[in-house]
């Protein structure tokens, strides 16, 4: 393939220097006739006129065919219909749009070819000398305005059902964005987020979430930085935060973005209802994941922040939570963060060195860890 | 009445005019108070910028093509930023998508067209010596030299240039920590920025000026080609939204060096959470963007207003509709100011927000459709002769169509979750900016080439230019949309690191392919530009039987422009393929009194007051 792109390349480059050389020829021989001065109009149309006109429609036509057969072609790799309830709504009212402009796009160049061919210059014509009409002009002002109208419309009532606030039951998840990876942050048995603070955050401590563990709701919280699981068919609400510059999460298989802002928590929420296994088996290909990227220019490695996200059935769902170990049992160095009063809580919430069954069964590796290791 | 007022401004015109003194070299030719001069100047620097922007695309283009070439070859050129292993830096990847947007958008687009172009026609087409101050212009055009100047001295440091996107968000582009182009790179831009504001405004006050005091007599606002109608909506459009860009930049430079916290809050960074707070870094973005919007109309108007002339007088037909495009252009230019947080619907920002600008934005759809008819319909029913700048003002128009259509998808609040950040806006605002807009530029300098140098640039090359550009942009920029509706998001060095971005390489070959050779088509229009200068065709004075003024002085336009008398307008400059008049177009300065086989009755009325509007009289006693 690259050798077929040099090839071309190498003879582009020839023809051009071919077509310049012959070109200074023709410019020399032209003002030997003409002199000084030249020919007053020199915008006469000239012997490429009807030539380019023709090829003006012909690569018309051209375009239609190559852009109808790379569509209908390239189509396949787009992402799979959308894996959730919002998703398939937004790309519902995608195509639609596209359909609708997808028409005018062809309706309108069509026009512009097609006339640019038929009243291509002739000595026999004379243009006609229409300056106005303003019944057209209130007609393709309407139409459009019509158009536009009902766009509006129906975009307005998706985002106000997208951007509405979460159902009281929704799962919530916290993840923050920093150079380069993401951080996922679970609210544990209590279903309370240990309140953080941005001046708590320690990476050589094991707190790189800044959670403050003078908060008891902070003893149960656990943490992933690999990957994210949600439960299927329940609203998720995310908590995007952002540690150090601008992130966005960003799910394409979800049709989920949203930016995360030092200093000003974001949040979205979703509904996936196509677990990671029934993906699988639709796709046919074992190794598939969803994954989440970032979508906000970051630094260097923008362009690795992958997290695995994982929709896992609910009752799968809520025994991975069950398995997974608190922050303060994976970095019980914090212990000291939390004050006298409350030490025998937070202890109840460190497993010990042999815990019960289940618990080597943790697919998620800790932030903590996944910080250090960096 | 509208005569009296022109006179008054007139008298300034003359007044300065006696004052001009004997130029020396640098005083004609690099101090240059002409307008014409200055033109040439923002012109030919527009065309080193284009070739740098443009190479630089051809670097990072060869990077997403090819992710496992090896790029020792460029280390001659790029140094350090060719690691060992042959392969492009990554930091120095978002350096170089940065500059490209930044030079692109204004140092091209912007010098090349409202600079260019302005400079060039409103003196000559408002019938008036030169600008209203040519002092502020030259400084206006030294100022852009400068800024460009610092902007091209931040590519050789050793950090690197600015590397946060042309938008330069902060915090990355405040914190030094979170990106090395945010040290010195960053510095350089912003004051470079700032710079190059300065000499926008001094620019635009210049315009807005010269086109409502200067005019010549008999020239009403009604009378006025689109073209200058376009540079005054650009130009109101920048003192306006400009300023605000300035703002942006100077918090960023507070944040950065002073202390403070406008857009810095709870950050943790480097082991280390810094102590500001409270700002947000939401405010840079709805400043950044209060300019940013109107920053593509102050791109596009001109670009409008210069298809027009050429389509006009290419068809030999009056442009279809004055009026509509005057009011269209009025409307996108008063809606510019309300649309620009459609590019903040995935901030986090307030969703009530996103409703209200969704709902902004597609109206403003609307005055740039009708825009787009009214070229179409000029060209029904005319006869046309396709020029090069004939060829590019239509490729053009379905650059601008094309391009504008996808515009509607992205400004749905609901749609632009998916695509915001992806290939899809890279696509969408190449094909409106960076191919109509770029169009417009070159079909200006066919054009007007005549007028700048006296000689005609080569036509048969402008064919070749045209068709492998024309060609060449639409095989880069349709396959790009469907890179971005299979979510491929911006910015990103690579691909690879994701399965669900593990296809469409070849396609991705296939556009750096076509705009790698397009940007060396480019070469094609360079090397006619420079050659037809000194050795092209001479020109007659008007070589494309047009209308408007400027083709009523001399070949090799002087000082001042109209060696006698400015000549007096009479009417409209689209008075094409007039039924019963001789020949196939009327100039603007020829008197309804001396045709009366093609008159309307309305025109025929007019008659009489010819001989009160040549006999204005020029108010000296008005002060300069």
């Amino acid at each position: 393939m690259t050798y077929i792109i040099a090839i071309l390349t190498i003879l582009f480059v020839v023809l051009t220097f071919k077509v310049i050389a012959q070109t200074r020829k023709i410019i020399k021989t032209n003002r030997g006739e003409t002199g000084e001065g030249g020919p007053s109009y020199q915008g006469a149309p000239d012997y490429a006129n009807n030539m380019n006109a023709a090829a003006l429609l012909i690569f018309w036509i051209l375009a239609v065919v190559a852009i109808t057969w790379s569509y209908i072609h390239y189509s396949q790799f787009f992402l799979p219909e959308a894996s959730s309830v919002h998703g398939r709504k937004t790309d519902f009212w995608f195509w639609v749009s596209m359909g609708i402009i997808t028409v005018a796009f062809f309706l309108v160049n069509t026009f512009l070819f097609l006339f640019s061919y038929i009243y291509r210059h002739s000595p026999k014509r004379k243009s006609s000398f229409y300056t106005h009409n303003n019944t057209l002009e209130v007609i393709w002002t309407t139409v459009p305005a019509v158009v536009m109208t009902g766009l509006v419309l129906s975009g307005l009532v998706v985002w106000n059902e997208i951007t509405s606030e979460a159902p009281e039951d929704a799962e919530i998840i916290e993840i923050t964005g920093r150079q380069f990876a993401w951080m996922v942050r679970y609210s544990g048995e209590d279903g309370e987020f240990g309140k953080s603070n941005y001046k708590l955050m320690d990476d050589g401590m094991g707190n790189p979430l800044g959670v403050d563990f003078t908060d008891p709701n902070a003893f149960d919280d656990f943490s992933s930085a690999s990957e994210l699981h949600i439960p299927k068919g329940k609203p998720v609400l995310l908590r995007i935060r952002a540690r150090d510059v601008l992130h966005s999460v960003y799910i394409p298989h979800m049709r989920v973005k949203m930016d995360a802002v030092p200093g000003m928590p974001t949040k979205f929420w979703f509904i996936a209802d196509k677990s990671t296994d029934e993906m699988k088996a639709q796709l046919n290909n074992s190794d598939f994941d969803y994954e989440i990227a970032c979508a906000e220019i970051c630094g260097k490695s923008h362009f690795g922040m992958r997290l695995v996200l994982k929709v896992d059935e609910p009752e799968n769902y809520e025994k991975w939570k069950r398995e997974q170990k608190t922050i303060l049992t994976l970095n019980p160095d914090l212990l000291v963060k939390v004050p006298e009063k409350l030490k025998a809580k937070a202890l109840k919430y460190i497993e010990t060195e042999a815990p019960a069954a289940a618990a080597t069964d943790s697919t998620a590796t800790p932030v903590a860890a996944a910080v250090e290791t960096k | 009445m509208a005569a009296h007022s022109i006179a008054e401004g007139h008298g300034h015109a003359e007044h300065e005019h006696e004052e001009h003194h004997e130029q020396g070299f640098f005083g004609k030719y690099i101090f240059s108070l002409d307008h014409k001069t200055i033109a040439k100047q923002y012109l030919i620097s527009g065309i080193i910028w284009a070739v740098i922007g443009g190479l630089m695309s051809v670097i990072f283009r060869l990077q997403l093509a090819f992710p496992d070439m090896d790029m020792t070859f460029l280390k001659p050129i790029l140094g350090h930023w060719i690691n060992e292993s042959g392969k492009l830096d990554n930091n120095f990847y978002l350096a170089l998508v940065t500059m490209h947007g930044t030079i692109m958008v204004f140092f091209v687009l912007t010098a090349g067209l409202s600079g260019t172009f302005s400079n060039l026609l409103i003196p000559l087409q408002v019938g008036a010596r030169d600008m209203a101050s040519g002092f502020m212009n030259m400084i206006s055009y030294w100022l852009f030299f400068i800024a460009g100047l610092l902007m091209l001295i931040s590519l050789f440091l050793p950090h690197g240039p600015a590397g946060g996107g042309w938008v330069i968000y902060p915090p990355l582009s405040a914190l030094e920590e979170a990106n090395p182009g945010s040290g010195a790179g960053m510095t350089l831009w912003l004051v470079a920025m700032a710079i190059f504001i300065a000499s926008s405004l001094l620019g635009s006050i210049n315009y807005v000026t010269t086109i409502l005091n200067l005019r010549t007599k008999g020239m009403s606002m009604d009378k006025l080609p689109l073209t200058i109608w376009s540079f005054l909506f650009t130009a109101i459009l920048g003192i306006l939204s400009f300023p605000v860009l300035f703002s942006a930049a100077l918090l960023l430079i507070f944040d950065r060096s002073f202390g403070t916290s406008f857009y810095l809050s709870d950050i943790y960074i480097q082991g280390q959470a810094l102590p500001n707070q409270g700002g947000s870094p939401i405010l840079f973005q709805h400043l950044f963007w209060f300019l940013g919007h109107p920053e593509v109309y102050i791109v596009i108007l001109p670009a409008f207003g210069i298809s027009s002339e050429i389509i006009s007088t290419n068809s030999r037909k009056p442009i279809f509709g004055y009026k509509a495009m005057i009011l269209s252009m009025l409307g996108i230019m008063f809606l510019a100011f309300i649309v620009w947080a459609h590019h903040m619907f995935v901030t986090g920002m307030n969703p009530f927000l996103g409703s209200i600008f969704m709902l902004l934005t597609l109206i403003i759809a609307v005055p740039s459709a009708v825009k787009g008819f009214n070229y179409i319909t000029t060209l029904w029913r005319g006869n046309l002769i396709f020029t090069p700048a004939m060829l590019f003002a239509i490729g053009m128009v379905s650059f601008f169509v094309s391009g504008g259509l996808t515009g509607i998808i992205l400004g749905n609040a609901a749609l632009d979750i998916q695509l915001h950040d992806t290939y899809f806006v890279v696509a969408h605002f190449h094909l409106v900016m960076g191919s109509a807009a770029f169009f417009s530029m070159i079909a200006g300098v066919y054009h007007w080439f005549p007028k700048m140098y006296g000689r005609m640039m080569n036509k048969t090359l402008g064919y070749i230019h045209f068709w492998i550009s024309f060609i060449g942009v639409y095989m880069v920029f349709i396959p790009m949309h469907y890179i971005g509706i299979a979510g491929f998001p911006r910015r990103y060095y690579q691909w690879s690191g994701f399965k669900t971005f593990d296809t469409f390489a070849d396609l991705n070959i296939v556009i750096s392919v076509a705009a790698i050779i397009t940007v060396f088509a480019q070469f094609i229009f360079i090397y006619n530009f420079f050659y037809s200068m000194f050795k092209g065709q001479r020109a007659s004075a008007n070589p494309w039987k047009s209308n408007a003024l400027e083709w009523t002085t001399p070949v090799n336009v002087g000082h001042g422009n109209w060696p006698g008398e400015i000549p007096t307008v009479y009417r409209w400059p689209y008075d094409y393929s007039k039924p019963g008049a001789p020949d196939d177009f009327i100039p603007q300065n020829v008197p309804f009194s001396a045709t009366p086989e093609s008159n309307t009755p309305e025109e025929n009325e007019l008659i009489e007051k010819e001989k009160e509007i040549e006999n204005i009289k020029y108010d000296y006693s008005i002060p300069d």
